[in-house]
Formats: C-alpha cells, sequence, structure tokens
C-alpha cells in the first residue's frame, strides 16, 4: 500500500480537536452547531419584531432598532442560520451517501466554516459597537449609502458578509468536485441518492450567484470605505444597478436554499413510505430544470422599479414556468406516498407536513408572478407571508425533517419522538399562525417593513394572531432544544440502521461513522443502493478493496487562523476612515491580511502528506461493532 | 372568463367584506386598482384547484397509506409513471397559459403613458424622506401629503424621489410604483370615479419612519376641484400677531411655503387647515370625536407635531431645524389651523 509517505498518526483532543479538524462529519456539526446559534438569534428578532406589532402603534422597540431588527434577522436566518444548517447535512451526508471517506477537499472544507464563522460574528458584533446595518437585508442603495447610512451598520454587512460569502462560495465548489470525483464505484450519476443531487445542482448555483453577490458588494464597499460612486446617483451612479446585482443573486440564493429542502423530503418520504422515490429521472431533471430557471427570473423582484412593460411581462412568464418543475415535485412526493406503508416517525411528520405547505407557498408564488396584480401585493405582508411560506414552511420544515431523520447517524442516539412530536404540532400551528393571516394583512393595505400601523384600519386582530403563532414556534423551538439536550445524555448503543427502513449508503456503516466512514468502499449496484442489497438478502454492501491502511488528511489550525486574519482585517479598514480610526485602522486591517497570507504562505511551503490509519485499528473498529 | 363568472362573482362578495374602502386592495375603488383585483381573483382561482387537488390527494394517501400495526409487508417498488407525469406536466402549463394571458394584456394596458394625454391631469410626485410632494405642472400648484384630485379624471402620475427609493401606493385605487432617485422618472396613472379620501402608503423602506410615511388622496368633484384650485392660488395672509408673524417668517418660511412666501424645499403649507392630516399621519378630526391615539383636532395635532416632531416621525428632518417657545408654537399652531381652503 502507499506507506512511502508514512507519517505518525495525527490526531488532537479537547478543544484543539474542534479548532483544527478536517474531519467532514465533525465540521458538519461544526456547522448544526453555529447555524443553530444564529438561528436563535434570527428567532429572537423574529420575536421582538412580532411583539412589537402585536399591538398598533406601540413602542416595544424604537423606529430605527425595529429597522435594525428586520434588517439583521433577514440577514441571520439566509446568510448565518439557513445556508450553513444546509452546509451541515451537505457535509454530516454527503460522502456516506456517496460513499466517500471524505470530502475532495477538507482542508477548504474547514476554511470554509472558519470564514463563515467569523463572518457571521462580525456582522453581529454590530450590535455590540452599536451601529447595525439598518437599510433592510436588501440593502437598497442609495439609503445604504453613507449619505443615507452615515453610521457603520452597512460597513458591518458588506465586510461581514463578504467574508462568510468566501466561505460558501468555497464549500460550494468543494462539494461540486466531491459529487463528481468521489462516488463510489458503480454509483452512477443516475444512482446517487436525491439529496445529494439537490445539493449537487445547489452547489452549481452558488458557484454561479455568489459571485454577483461578491462583485456586488466590492461595489458598495468600495463606495462605502474608498468614497466610490457606483451607486451614487448625484455623481451618474445608478441604484437600480444594485437592485439587478443583488437579485441576480438574491433569487437563485432562494433556490440555493430550498433545493436541499426538497432533496430531504425526498429520502425522508422514500424511507418512510418504505418505497422507491416515484419518478426518480423527472426528479432530477426537474431539479436541474428549477436550478436554469432560477437564474433567468430575477426581475420579478422589480416589478415596480419600472423596468417597462416588456421586461415585466417576459419575467411575469418566466416566473410563472417555474411552477411546473416544482409541481412535478410535488406530485412525486404524493405519489411515492401512494401505495407505501407509511410509518409517522417525527421526520416523517415534518415531510409530510412540508408538502401542503409548501404548495401554498408555491401558488402565492404563481400570484406574484401576475405582474399587475404584483403592484398590489409588491412590499407588502402578503409577499412576507410568501417567503416565509416557502422559507419556514418549506425550509424550515426540510431542516427539521432532515435533523430528526439523520440525527441517529450523526451523533449515534436517537431524538426523543414523543417530544419530537409535541415540537412538530407546536411549530406547525405557531407557523400556520403566524404567517397564514399575514396574506390577508397585505392585500388589506400593510406595508412589510413597517414600525408601526395604526389603530382602526382593521389590522389588529390579524397581527395580534399573527405574534401569538410565532410564540408558539418559539416555544416549540426551545422544545427541540431540550430534546437534543436530553438525548445528548443518552447512551450510543445504536445500529447501522436504526430506522430499518434505510436505502441509502450511509446506513450500512455504524452511527455514528467512524473516522474513515468506509472501512472497505462499497460497490454500489443499483439506485437506492443499501435497498438493493436488503431486497437480494444481503446484510451488507458487497466491498470493493481488502481492509488495507485508510489515508487521512492531517488536521491543522491554519483555517481557523486564516479566517480570524480576514476578520482582523475587515474590522481595522471599516474603520480606517479619518473620522474614525485613520491609519491605526490601515495598520490593523494590514496586519489581519498579513495573518491570512501568512497562513496561506506556510500551507502552501510546508507540505503535509496526511497520515494511514493502520489495519489493526479499524479491525479492532470492526471487531467492537460486530 | 365568461365560465368563471359566477365563482367570480362568489369570490367578489366574499373578499368584499374584507378590509376599509379607502385602504384595502380587496375593496377596489378605482378601474386600475379593479383590473389588478379581477387578476388577483383569476389567480386565487386557478391556484385554488392546485392546491385542492394536493390537500385531498395528500388526506387520502395519509390515511389510506398509513402503515398498520404489525405490517411489514414491502410494497411495490414502483419507478414512475410516463402517463401520470405528462398528467401533471400537461395540466400545469394549461392552468399557465389560462393565467399568462390575462396578466400580458393587463402588462401592458396599465403601462399606457398618459403624460401627454390632454384629458389628463398631470402630477408629479416627489418623495422625500417621510413626505409626499405632489406638482401640478399645469395649474402651477405644489401641495403636499395631500393629493386633491377630480373624480373621474384620469390621473397621470410621474414619480420620482428627492432622495432615497420609496414607493407610491394607493392600495384602493392602484398598485405602486417605485420612485427612483436622478431624473429616472416612473409613469402610471389612476383614477376615482367616487369622491372620498384614500390612503396612501410609502412601500419602500426608506428609514425609521417609513411606516409613518402616509398621505391621502382626496377625491372631489370636478367642480370643487376648480374651486381648489383658485384658493390655492389666492393670496394668503401671515400671522396678524406681529410677534407670531416674524418667527413664523425666520423660523418656519426658511424651508416651508404658504402662498407666495417662503422658500419650496419642504411642504408647502397652503390650506393646511383644511387638510385630512398633520404630517400625514396625524389625523384631524373634531372634537368629540377622537377615537384613537393618532387622532385629534387640527390644531392639536399641529402644536404636538411642531412642538416636538421627533416624537411623531422618528429621524424627520424638521426636528432640531427651528426655535421656538411654546407660546410661538401655540400662536403658529393656531395660525395653520385657520389656514383653510374653502372649496368642498
Amino acid at each position: 500500500m502507499a506507506h512511502a509517505h508514512a507519517h505518525a498518526v495525527k490526531r488532537r483532543t479537547g478543544i484543539m480537536d474542534w479548532l483544527t479538524t478536517v474531519d467532514h462529519k465533525k465540521i458538519g456539526i461544526m456547522y448544526l452547531l453555529a447555524g443553530g446559534f444564529f438561528f436563535l438569534i434570527g428567532g429572537l428578532e423574529a420575536i421582538l419584531i412580532r411583539l412589537q406589532l402585536m399591538f398598533p402603534q406601540s413602542d416595544v422597540v424604537s423606529a430605527q432598532f425595529y429597522n435594525e431588527l428586520i434588517t439583521m434577522h433577514g440577514t441571520t436566518m439566509i446568510f448565518l442560520a439557513a445556508m450553513p444548517i444546509i452546509f451541515g447535512f451537505m457535509n454530516a451526508i454527503i460522502p456516506l451517501q456517496i460513499g466517500a471517506r471524505d470530502v475532495a477537499y477538507p482542508f477548504v472544507n474547514a476554511l470554509g466554516f472558519w470564514t463563515f464563522f467569523f463572518g457571521g460574528l462580525l456582522l453581529n458584533i454590530s450590535f455590540i459597537a452599536g451601529t447595525v446595518p439598518d437599510a433592510g437585508w436588501t440593502m437598497y442603495a442609495p439609503l445604504s449609502g453613507t449619505t443615507y447610512t452615515e453610521h457603520h451598520g452597512t460597513d458591518y454587512y458588506v465586510i461581514g458578509l463578504q467574508i462568510s460569502g468566501i466561505g460558501t462560495l468555497i464549500g460550494g465548489i468543494n462539494f461540486l468536485v466531491t459529487i463528481i470525483n468521489m462516488r463510489a464505484p458503480g454509483m452512477t450519476f443516475m444512482r446517487m441518492p436525491m439529496f445529494t443531487w439537490a445539493s449537487f445542482i445547489t452547489s452549481a448555483l452558488i458557484l454561479f450567484a455568489f459571485p454577483a453577490l461578491t462583485v456586488g458588494l466590492a461595489a458598495l464597499m468600495f463606495d462605502r470605505i474608498f468614497n466610490g460612486n457606483f451607486f451614487n446617483p448625484s455623481a451618474g451612479g445608478n441604484v437600480v444597478l444594485w437592485e439587478h446585482i443583488f437579485w441576480i443573486f438574491g433569487h437563485p440564493e432562494v433556490y440555493i436554499l430550498i433545493l436541499p429542502a426538497f432533496g430531504i423530503i425526498s429520502e425522508v418520504v422514500s424511507t418512510f413510505s418504505r418505497k422507491r422515490l416515484f419518478g426518480y429521472s423527472s426528479m432530477v431533471f426537474a431539479t436541474v430544470l428549477i436550478g436554469f430557471l432560477g437564474f433567468m427570473v430575477w426581475a420579478h423582484h422589480m416589478f415596480t422599479t419600472g423596468l417597462g412593460a416588456i421586461a415585466n411581462a417576459l419575467f411575469s412568464i418566466a416566473t410563472m414556468l417555474i411552477a411546473v418543475p416544482t409541481g412535478i415535485k410535488i406530485f412525486n412526493w404524493l405519489f411515492t406516498m401512494w401505495g407505501g406503508s407509511i410509518r409517522f416517525t417525527v421526520a416523517n411528520m415534518f415531510a409530510v407536513g412540508f408538502v401542503p405547505t409548501f404548495v401554498m407557498g408555491g401558488v402565492t408564488g404563481v400570484m406574484l408572478a401576475v405582474a399587475p396584480a404584483d403592484y398590489q401585493y409588491h412590499d407588502t405582508y402578503f409577499v412576507v407571508a410568501h417567503f416565509h411560506y416557502v422559507i419556514v414552511g418549506g425550509l424550515v420544515m426540510g431542516i427539521f425533517a432532515g435533523m430528526h431523520y439523520w440525527w441517529p447517524k450523526m451523533f449515534g442516539r436517537m431524538l426523543s419522538e414523543k417530544l419530537g412530536i409535541w415540537t412538530f404540532w407546536m411549530f406547525y400551528i405557531g407557523f400556520h399562525l403566524t404567517f397564514f393571516v399575514q396574506h390577508f394583512l397585505g392585500l388589506l393595505g400593510m406595508p412589510r417593513r413597517i414600525w408601526q400601523y395604526l389603530d382602526g384600519m382593521g389590522l389588529n386582530n390579524l397581527n395580534f394572531i399573527s405574534t401569538i403563532g410565532a410564540l408558539m414556534m418559539g416555544v416549540g423551538t426551545i422544545m427541540f432544544l431540550i430534546n437534543v439536550v436530553i438525548t445528548m445524555r443518552k447512551p450510543k448503543n445504536l445500529s447501522n440502521d436504526p430506522w430499518e427502513d434505510g436505502r441509502t449508503l450511509e446506513w450500512t456503516i455504524p452511527s455514528p461513522a467512524p473516522e474513515y466512514n468506509f472501512a472497505q468502499t462499497p460497490l454500489v449496484r443499483g439506485y437506492d443502493a443499501w435497498w438493493h442489497e436488503k431486497m437480494e438478502g444481503n446484510t451488507k454492501m458487497t466491498p470493493v478493496e481488502p481492509i488495507g491502511p485508510i489515508h487521512m488528511p492531517s488536521p491543522s489550525i491554519l483555517p481557523f487562523f486564516m479566517a480570524v486574519g480576514l476578520f482582523i482585517a475587515g474590522f481595522g479598514f471599516m474603520y480606517s476612515k479619518p473620522a474614525d480610526w485613520g491609519t491605526t485602522g490601515l495598520i490593523i486591517g494590514a496586519a489581519g491580511l498579513l495573518i491570512t497570507f501568512g497562513c496561506m504562505a506556510l500551507r502552501s511551503w510546508f507540505d503535509d502528506h496526511g497520515f494511514h490509519i493502520e489495519e489493526e485499528e479499524i479491525l479492532k473498529d470492526q471487531g467492537v461493532k460486530a | 372568463m365568461k365560465r368563471f363568472a359566477p365563482l367570480m362573482a362568489l369570490l367578489v362578495l366574499v373578499l368584499s367584506a374584507c378590509g376599509r374602502e379607502d385602504l384595502s386592495a380587496l375593496n377596489p375603488q378605482g378601474p386600475v386598482a379593479q383590473e389588478q383585483r379581477d387578476l388577483m381573483l383569476i389567480s386565487i382561482l386557478i391556484m385554488s384547484i392546485v392546491v385542492v387537488s394536493v390537500f385531498a390527494i395528500s388526506i387520502y394517501v395519509l390515511i389510506k397509506f398509513r402503515r398498520r400495526k404489525g405490517d411489514n409487508s414491502i410494497p411495490k417498488q414502483v419507478e414512475g409513471s410516463h402517463k401520470l407525469e405528462v398528467i401533471w406536466t400537461v395540466i400545469p402549463i394549461i392552468l399557465l397559459v389560462v393565467l399568462a394571458v390575462p396578466t400580458l394584456k393587463s402588462v401592458f394596458s396599465l403601462a399606457k403613458d398618459y403624460t401627454e394625454d390632454p384629458e389628463a391631469l398631470q402630477v408629479i410626485v416627489t418623495a422625500h424622506q417621510y413626505w409626499w410632494e405632489f406638482e401640478y405642472p399645469e395649474l402651477g400648484i405644489k401641495t403636499a401629503q395631500e393629493l386633491v384630485i377630480p373624480t373621474g379624471k384620469t390621473i397621470s402620475i410621474q414619480a420620482k424621489t428627492a432622495d432615497v427609493i420609496h414607493s407610491f401606493w394607493i392600495p384602493s385605487l392602484a398598485g405602486k410604483t417605485d420612485t427612483n432617485p436622478d431624473g429616472n422618472v416612473n409613469k402610471m396613472y389612476f383614477s376615482a370615479p367616487k369622491a372620498g379620501v384614500y390612503q396612501g402608503k410609502c412601500a419602500e423602506l426608506c428609514g425609521p419612519s417609513h411606516g409613518l410615511m402616509d398621505f391621502k388622496v382626496k377625491a372631489v368633484e370636478p367642480s370643487s376641484f376648480e374651486r381648489w384650485q383658485i384658493a390655492m392660488l389666492d393670496t394668503v395672509q401671515l400671522p396678524s400677531d406681529s410677534e407670531i408673524a416674524s418667527a413664523f417668517e425666520s423660523q418656519c418660511l426658511t424651508c416651508h411655503a404658504v402662498g407666495d412666501y417662503g422658500g419650496g424645499a419642504f411642504p408647502n403649507l397652503t390650506g393646511i387647515g383644511s387638510r385630512e392630516s398633520v404630517a400625514g399621519i396625524l389625523i384631524n378630526v373634531e372634537e368629540g370625536e377622537i377615537e384613537y391615539k393618532h387622532e385629534d383636532t387640527v390644531y392639536n395635532n399641529l402644536y404636538k407635531w411642531i412642538k416636538d416632531p421627533e416624537a411623531v416621525k422618528p429621524g424627520n428632518h424638521m426636528t432640531g431645524a427651528y426655535q421656538l417657545t411654546d407660546e410661538e408654537v401655540a400662536g403658529i399652531a393656531e395660525y395653520l389651523s385657520n389656514l383653510t381652503l374653502d372649496f368642498e
């Protein structure tokens, strides 16, 4: 075997293990933890928003703080909660589903996590600094420019997101390469599990959509920090340009978020119906088509901008088209269950609850595509209701389904089903209470992002109901957290396939998976590889190699420090104007960059060939498990 | 569309119960909002077909195919069905075509340009951080916060902003259009067949007081509108008390205008005493009819506003721009509350 570069086994323990790990399973857990943490912050912001709107003309928070809350709620939930949690699942599950021992670039993977984390941290430090982004998560110019936002709020947004965006982009590239190159023998593209497919398309969307955001943020950063004029109308800049750039990124972003949820739902529904996913190839086709169309509809966010009748007409039609592949998916899920043997685990309850909920978000999407009607819906609570149906009713339900479904695989312990059922009903009912009534609030004349609404306008009752629903969602989330804490104290004693109906490769290896995932790379002989073997009466996969030493990447602290360097650099440059810290800011910024580039140099000059896990250790692992 | 007529009628009945006449997009009071509401109804109808069928299949499947206790059978593993897959691809396409046709028609009809139409009343709308300026270029009139229009006539709007992006919206009369900076003017039109006061809103986040950036559209009979034009151009008397007059001139008219006096950078105050609101958000009512926190007599509202504008509209540009004693505030409020126009 490849013992030419035999090195001592490199392992670290305790906190250093987590700071230096390049293991996709540990990085997945860190993504879930950090994403969950930001989800709680974003949720708290949501609760404050709803408390302010519980009664008309109330003063729970000030007008300025309210705008900060809505901005940070949107930004945090999209960039720092939803996306990292999705990356958490992708990390934890995809290598297992395709029969790989790690992702293609473990070091880059760690770097992606740390840049996301420090970018998010920088954004949220704005609360401590007292200058919080307040121009909405869409950051429309010129409101976000220096003329109308003199404080550093927008700077935190621009630089924080730029840094965390690096993480997202390299994460996306990493998964593209991983899925293309690291599938086990026999795992052809058309045998890949649906979650892997969806994540593959999502990664491709990230690859094409995030550069647009990067360019937009860079331009806005030039405007704000170096007195540029990209979005300054008085100097020939154009504010509609920002809208275009933002939404050319922003609309694919919606599909970046929802496609992995589609993938999770496909896995869960199929597993707990004990049935093959209905119309697998049309599901793949629909996913790809949604990905394509997702890039051609951005201007439906701008129907009222004044692009003219022809643009509005074209984007109306293009947007409606997306309903077709989405409809295909919905009916495929329903017919996966048709004739199946449906088991109502908590994971499946979330998945089953997802289907009609997402349809409601989908049909309001088609309604919004009708441009002239959108002149009425646009920027009202109708839109707020619509995208929360898609993102919470779709994505968050998918996340909860995935959490309950894969928790045993990630942690070797089963979440409490009893508490899970309570979580589900509390969250589900709360969700519909919160957002269903908001459709009507919008139609009755309530714009979105308003700090107060007047008394006597017929908006009081619906707003009150909405707030009660939000509180219920809060309680549901707390129940989930309690479930996690309780579960962490249970013994790790699960089998490889604790649901007993597992269909894909992750259910062929121990729960939780060992460091090297597969002691022997499996041979994939069909779609739903593990189910295929089970149906043939096999109790394990056919290996394609004998047991032997496994090559592993070494842990490294460099990704952590690279991200720290960017964090320091961003902080320094933000305050480098003469009115702030002046030259000191520049020096801090340069020092930060020096750390990052220094770490890159170290990485380039000192080769690290990794290490091997020897045969004895693998055999010992298997002996314990057998 | 004819065959949907009875269903549409039913929906209209249900929805008309929804919302105030002066505020709700579901309760349209003019042809433009009417057209938009009709499109909403068509899309709701078509979409309810989808929702109902998905819900029906879901409920059936979940009940019929739930796993019974002790059932350990393996269901038939179905790969798919070309027939079914074609059905649920083609039917949505047909539904979308049905929706797309009226959508396209309406996109182009609502984009009609009335700015050269001599029959239409031209209005230039300029949005400012947190107030609305309405200019009638043909009439030589500038006013603020309250757009007075004649009933029945097409109002041709050219919308722009003086600062950040806002959005001009009168839910019960017409959908919104954004106000862009720097000569990027958006056009729209609407009309109000019925006399009345309609609520207008800013619909694009524009700063802390975005939610308070309301305005009113007051539709009056054409004859009243003519009287209003004349009254607006009439000469205005300054306060009779000389101390109040000098305070008003030195502190207020530097920014505001009444009649021929003062500057034009901020809201024109001519006829403010007969407007529906002060600052767009404090609603003027008669004494004894005060029902809500934002309602008061015109004098009290003016006093409240001039005394502490920050408390009414956080982040506005009037805060701290002047210094007045309590007596001067009272005197100016008194003067402005009597600055009325008799035209209705």
